[in-house]
């Protein structure tokens, strides 16, 4: 008997431990992307406050289907969700931090930077109707850029992925026949190209195959120092991928908060904003004020003191007066 | 007898774990079944069971999903690394059961164990970084200059050899199987009588008569459950050759092509699948799967059936 008791008593002060952390700690789930940026945020929180946050990366569909069935405190999508889905689901919505897109080349001779590309030759080599390095558009672009007459090697990402997303949205915005025939989305029919997996994939192929062309995250491109190009934005203007040019993109870009922020980050109408980028989002349960509550604190604390961790790990923090527009967000659903 | 019953209720104890233990595995099964199938039915009410099977469209754009693509690819590259995988496979069971020294089959047998121990995430990971450049510099261009030009087998070695095609996803899909087939097919063979393999060689038949006409014979069965797990095996890996096969929708003629598998489609497009009718179709894909493992299952065991009635008459 003595010993069921001693048994029972342990296990009791086991089980209010796990209640009392239980309280302690904030679960996420969604988008691999921001993984990285969360987790070291998260790391600092914890430090600061105590509170432990749990994210898992799952992928940006798993978020979203997580946080509609009510399994986490909060749901984390590369891809906005529209009003209409939101009120469906009772969900509420806020952008966290900014990445972008950035077409790379392996061109013998060509460095980082030399080559520049308007939307319309980047649709055409997409669509497979530039087939030549050498094309009359790439050219006019590019006088001085020596460019043989050679076949370009397309490369896109095997996998579903918000890059993807991403990028096909730039394109459907910018070129008709792509919106025709392709469209945007995580995956797509390419029409073109072969496929990696992963930026690491999509990477390695650009990289050992010479003539090609492909599409990485902002991060990863600067980090394995990897030959992007210009790209010509809506303003005319031929611009390098950099922190200011993506500043410039989440600055000028109309997040709306009526429209709970849902916003491609593409084609930003800023003198020098990059035109593909986009916001990862995060998504809270309407009714769940509590969870809300700690999660906004988290990310109002992430707000203030993470911008230079985000900066470290190539991120792209949001600008100062979206950070006010989503605090005034908070404060009218009642989470802050 | 005073413990009787208390043996008894042990026993009764112990055979009810055993049959909750066997029973569970009927009710895993089953519940997996359900579930696909209840997943996959938005799929299958809006394109039916002949339209997915044929159709070669996967546009998760325009919510348009076939399954065809996926199908090819499955059993193409499950057959192409079965053709190379067997007669390598069959080769190391012979060579460590009949012809090795005896000091060479403990070290060899260790490595074929070994092979099989490695995830296959790994496999991907070599394959992706190793295997690929080796096949696009040198063995692709190698068999285009030799087959380019025959009539009909020709028609495989076309296009730019790019390295992420259905041949390499073959090889890594074969190296990932050929420890399987080698080992059952060793143990197989180790199980022919010895007295019989004596015999024969006391009437003069030499190393390759003996193993044509007396070891294979007697191990046929052995060798083809092997080959069957193998199968098995081949039909659903998924990383080793997730990284290498491109997840590319269409039907190609050439072994340079990338293609899809259905586990390839639903490892790349799983997690990012946003739409209900694009995650139903996964689903529907992953039902057909099952389907296609059970009836591959089902043949091979009709197979060692019959083979092992006649075997034993």
């Amino acid at each position: 008997m003595k010993t069921i008791l001693k048994l029972t008593i342990i296990v009791l002060l086991i089980m209010s431990f796990a209640q009392a952390y239980a309280a302690e700690m904030i679960n996420g789930a969604g988008a691999t992307f921001p993984y990285p940026v969360y987790s070291a945020w998260a790391f600092d929180y914890n430090k600061v406050t105590g509170t432990q946050l749990n994210y898992q990366s799952i992928g940006s569909g798993g978020g979203i289907k997580q946080i509609t069935e009510r399994t986490v405190d909060f749901g984390a999508s590369d891809k906005p969700l529209t009003t209409e889905q939101l009120n469906k689901d009772n969900l509420l919505q806020f952008p966290a931090v900014i990445g972008g897109v950035v077409p790379v080349v392996n061109l013998p001779g060509v460095k980082a930077g030399e080559l520049r590309l308007d939307s319309d030759t980047v649709c055409k080599i997409y669509l497979g109707d530039i087939k030549y390095w050498d094309d009359k558009g790439i050219k006019s672009l590019n006088p001085k850029t020596d460019l043989a007459h050679n076949e370009i090697t397309v490369v896109h990402r095997s996998d579903g992925s918000g890059t993807t997303a991403i990028f096909t949205e730039y394109l459907s915005g910018v070129c008709p026949s792509w919106k025709d025939k392709v469209g945007a989305g995580t995956s797509v029919k390419w029409p073109a190209g072969i496929g990696g997996k992963g930026n690491e994939g999509v990477a390695n192929y650009t990289q050992r195959t010479a003539n090609s062309i492909g599409y990485v995250e902002f991060a990863y491109a600067e980090q394995n120092r990897l030959a992007y190009t210009l790209l010509k934005n809506p303003a005319g203007n031929f611009v390098a991928p950099s922190f200011d040019a993506f500043e410039d993109a989440a600055a000028t870009g109309d997040f709306d908060p009526k429209k709970h922020f849902h916003l491609w980050l593409v084609n930003a109408p800023g003198k020098n904003a990059w035109p593909v980028a986009g916001a990862t989002f995060i998504l809270l349960a309407k009714e769940k004020t509590d969870e809300n509550k700690n999660v906004v604190k988290f990310y109002d604390w992430a707000f203030k003191n993470g911008d230079a961790k985000a900066k470290e790990l190539v991120y792209v923090p949001l600008p100062g007066s979206l950070k006010e527009k989503i605090r005034a967000y908070w404060k009218a659903n009642g989470i802050q | 007898m005073p413990t009787t019953p208390k043996k008894n209720s042990v026993d009764t104890i112990f055979s009810s774990i055993t049959a909750v233990s066997a029973f569970s595995v009927i009710i895993l099964i089953a519940g997996i079944l359900y579930t696909l199938v209840d997943e996959s039915y938005p799929a299958i009410e809006k394109f039916g069971i002949w339209n997915f099977l044929t159709s070669t469209d996967w546009d998760p754009v325009r919510e348009s999903f076939g399954a065809l693509t996926n199908i090819y690819g499955t059993i193409l590259t499950t057959f192409l690394s079965l053709m190379i995988a067997i007669p390598v496979a069959v080769g190391i069971a012979i060579f460590v059961t009949e012809i090795s020294p005896n000091f060479l089959k403990g070290p060899i047998g260790a490595a074929i164990e070994l092979l099989a121990a490695i995830p296959s995430i790994i496999y991907g990971m070599w394959g992706l970084f190793t295997l690929t450049p080796i096949m696009s510099r040198h063995i692709e261009p190698l068999l285009k200059s030799i087959f380019a030009d025959v009539p009909f087998i020709g028609i495989l070695f076309q296009g730019t050899p790019m390295g992420i095609d259905i041949l390499t996803a073959s090889v890594i899909l074969s190296i990932m199987i050929i420890p399987f087939t080698a080992s059952i097919s060793r143990d197989a063979f180790n199980l022919t009588p010895s007295i019989v393999k004596e015999s024969a060689y006391a009437l003069g038949a030499t190393k390759w008569e003996v193993v044509k006409n007396i070891v294979i014979p007697y191990s046929k069965l052995g060798v083809f459950g092997g080959i069957v797990l193998s199968l098995g095996r081949a039909l659903g890996e998924t990383m080793a050759v997730a990284f290498v096969l491109g997840n590319n929708h269409r039907i190609t003629t050439s072994l340079f092509d990338a293609a899809a598998t259905i586990t390839v489609t639903l490892a790349n497009e799983f997690s990012e699948a946003d739409t209900d009718m694009y995650f139903s179709s996964l689903y529907y894909l992953a039902l057909i799967l099952f389907v296609m493992s059970f009836i591959t299952l089902a043949i091979a065991k009709f197979f060692l059936l019959r083979a092992e009635r006649k075997y034993s008459r």
